[in-house]
């Protein structure tokens, strides 16, 4: 008896939560695909119509707007906060004094919610009242910082707040990554009389290559989940300049009652989700049969 | 998303576990939840309970209704739908479609609707012939509001044609002062924008094009006439528009930042609760243009099963169109009521002219639903225009172009 429950407790304690993932994940991911290929618009319909709504999705010039921000948001996002957060973490990492303050202080901004990041930069950046009024009000009358409400330039503005919001985070990542790093090696290389700079590219930040890859795969998960920021920053505006797939989803979903075309394009979202994590699990599978 | 629906519908249910009442019963779920609509709100609900009725309040803030959207798919779809909701233009039928709308035919023939009500707005209140929901309100969308002493001081008058306009603001932009306010939303742009079009297009075009939809209308010249005269107000607008909420460009009229806006009827609640007099500190006139735009709220009546509730349901249909609640709750709103026959002592200077207005343009054909409120067409189809609307009037697009990219985007919409 004891030996067939030790065999089965565990299976039978992680089996609702099993069951809860296979549902409300699995299946819901399963229905909303359904969903996206039927003409549904207020309430879900369950006849199939082909591929419709990817069709509309495709030819709707707001989604094109959306898929580029992503696109342009994302590659800025990660590549800033990446760059941001390693000069960081080598700064902090140089033995000085005061690095648990200065820690806290830098990881800070992780703890706020999107929302607040995002209120909090629409006015920074507002020209009638953030940093442009205030720099004009010292006396230089010329000066223009007008992203946010400029529709060329409103999406770098997402991307200001964005990095700010997640280089504190990916800064931690890196530190702990530096501080893992056998000091032998670095011992070594210093009596070799290599230069400090060489240290860093010829051997820390290589075998830093998983805490990069970890970094990578957190800020594209959300970047591509972005919406708050969006949300509270332009309500992706000017026009819908600053739209993303998310906030485009939500638009089509709960205010426009076109609940096909939101299934669809969640679908073409989680295309996009699939591309980058597929191949990350795929090489950590593989690592693990070498 | 369907956490949170799945969250709703828990809710939901736990909060109707109420214990059975005998007497009429209505659930209502509306948006009513800020300042004078609150208040507006709990008018009815008085009377609804003077009447020997238990109202049950649901109401769901946020998203301009978006929020009690998706509370009432949520309710529907669990096969338990509240009594009544407030709904309004198109998405009545689009309910009814559903199959989930009740008949009050009963109660509107007894009051007599038919005889009170404007005949295109009762078109709203029906569904294949029945009446199935009540309206509350007219709100006038295509409304010009004005600074008083700006206009006097620079020598204008309130503008009566889009050339009118343009030479007014050209000289107030030359004083210095903003000519329009507006606040860069999509949905203020869209409300401009249709102000704009009614002028041009006349009643007749604009109900080809906002509400037939009709290809020729929408690609016609005079569309790009619209677009054009939309790239001159987007030059009357001040540089820091963009994301700015509706009341806070009223303000700016009111402070004598700015001249015009272009806004509903809701404008003058701003106005008013500031302390301005209509005539004297600000103007109302009718946007350059025949033709009226009317903006309906109305509660949409659900199917429900027991006897109590649908006697609750023609109780409040009955209030809801009654004179003495069309009255209160329009003071309160700032709009006009539905009924034609309420006594309008109480009522501004700009009430009485939108009733003239409203009375005129239901004879001769150019009362119209505002595609931008969500009156003219459906969710699909006037986001699709508004994205257009929007794109167009904050970038550098041309005319023409703006004009293939609704068609497309009206046809892709369908």
């Amino acid at each position: 008896m004891t030996e067939w429950l030790e065999r089965h407790i565990p299976k039978m304690v992680l089996a609702p939560s099993f069951a809860a993932v296979l549902v409300f994940v699995y299946g819901f991911i399963a229905w909303t695909a359904w969903v996206s290929l039927t003409r549904s618009r207020l309430l879900p319909k369950y006849e199939i119509d082909g591929l419709i709504q990817y069709e509309r999705l495709f030819n709707a010039p707001r989604w094109d707007t959306a898929m580029s921000n992503l696109f342009v948001f994302g590659t800025l996002f990660i590549l800033i906060s990446m760059i941001l957060g390693l000069m960081l973490a080598i700064l902090l990492d140089q033995k000085i004094r005061t690095e648990g303050v200065l820690r806290t202080i830098y990881l800070y901004p992780m703890a706020l919610s999107l929302i607040v990041t995002g209120t909090a930069w629409k006015w920074i950046m507002n020209p009638g009242l953030g940093l442009e009024a205030m720099v004009r009000g010292w006396g230089f009358e010329s000066f223009t910082f007008d992203w946010v409400i400029n529709p060329d330039k409103a999406i770098y503005a997402v991307v200001i707040a964005g990095v700010w919001q997640a280089s504190g985070f990916v800064m931690a990542l890196f530190l702990a990554g530096l501080r893992g790093v056998d000091g032998e090696i670095i011992k070594a290389a210093q009596v070799d009389g290599i230069p400090a700079w060489r240290i860093y590219t010829a051997i820390i930040i290589p075998s830093m290559a998983p805490i990069f890859l970890s970094a990578f795969i957190v800020l594209a998960h959300l970047a591509i989940k972005s919406f708050d920021l969006v949300i509270a920053l332009t309500g992706g505006g000017p026009g819908y300049a600053t739209d993303l797939p998310a906030t485009y989803m939500y638009t089509m979903a709960f205010s426009r009652g076109d609940i096909g075309q939101a299934a669809s394009s969640a679908m073409v979202m989680m295309g996009v989700v699939f591309a980058i994590i597929v191949p990350y699990l795929y090489s950590e599978l593989r690592a693990k049969h070498d | 998303m369907k956490y949170t629906a799945f969250a709703a519908v828990s809710a939901v249910a736990l909060a109707c576990a109420a214990p059975a009442v005998a007497g009429p019963e209505a659930e209502v779920l509306h948006w009513w939840t800020s300042g004078g609509e609150a208040k507006s709100a709990a008018v009815l609900q008085q009377e609804f309970a003077d009447n020997g009725g238990t109202w049950t309040d649901m109401p769901v803030a946020g998203g301009g209704g978006d929020a009690a959207m998706t509370a009432l798919r949520a309710r529907v779809l669990s096969g338990n739908a509240p009594t009544a909701v407030q709904l309004k233009g198109p998405a009545i039928q689009e309910w009814y479609e559903e199959g989930v709308l009740a008949d009050i035919s009963s109660v509107a023939e007894a009051e007599g609707w038919a005889d009170v009500l404007p005949g295109s707005i009762a078109e709203h209140m029906k569904c294949e012939g029945k009446w199935c929901a009540a309206p509350v309100n007219v709100h006038r969308v295509d409304w010009i509001w004005a600074n008083a002493a700006l206009l006097e001081a620079n020598g204008i008058g309130m503008p009566t044609t889009w050339e009118e306009f343009n030479a007014a603001a050209d000289k107030l932009l030359a004083a210095g002062i903003t000519p329009l306010a507006h606040g860069g939303q999509a949905w203020q742009d869209a409300t401009v924008f249709e102000a704009v079009a009614l002028g041009i297009l006349g009643p007749e075009g604009f109900h080809k094009a906002f509400v037939e939809l009709d290809m020729d209308t929408l690609k016609s010249d005079e569309m790009a006439a619209v677009f054009d005269q939309m790239r001159k107000m987007r030059g009357y607008v001040d540089a820091n528009f963009p994301g700015r909420d509706w009341n806070l460009a009223t303000s700016m009229v009111m402070n004598g930042e700015a001249a015009f806006q272009i806004m509903g009827d809701w404008a003058k609640g701003e106005f008013l609760a500031a302390g301005k007099e209509p005539g004297k500190d600000f103007l109302c006139a009718s946007v350059p243009g025949d033709g009226f735009l009317y903006n309906v709220d109305s509660f949409a009546m659900f199917e429900v099963d027991g006897e109590d509730k649908q006697a609750g349901q023609d109780l409040l249909a009955k209030l809801i169109v009654g004179p003495k609640f069309q009255k209160v709750f329009n003071l309160n709103k700032g709009s006009i009521p539905a009924r034609v026959d309420v006594k309008l002592d109480a009522f501004d200077t700009c009430a009485h002219l939108s009733a003239k207005d409203m009375g005129d343009s239901a004879d001769n054909g150019s009362l119209l639903p505002s595609y931008a409120h969500g009156m003219a067409l459906r969710g699909a189809q006037s986001g699709a225009i508004t994205d257009v609307v929007t794109a167009h009037f904050n970038s550098e697009m041309s005319s023409a172009e703006a004009v293939q990219m609704l068609a497309d985007a009206v046809a892709n919409s369908l």
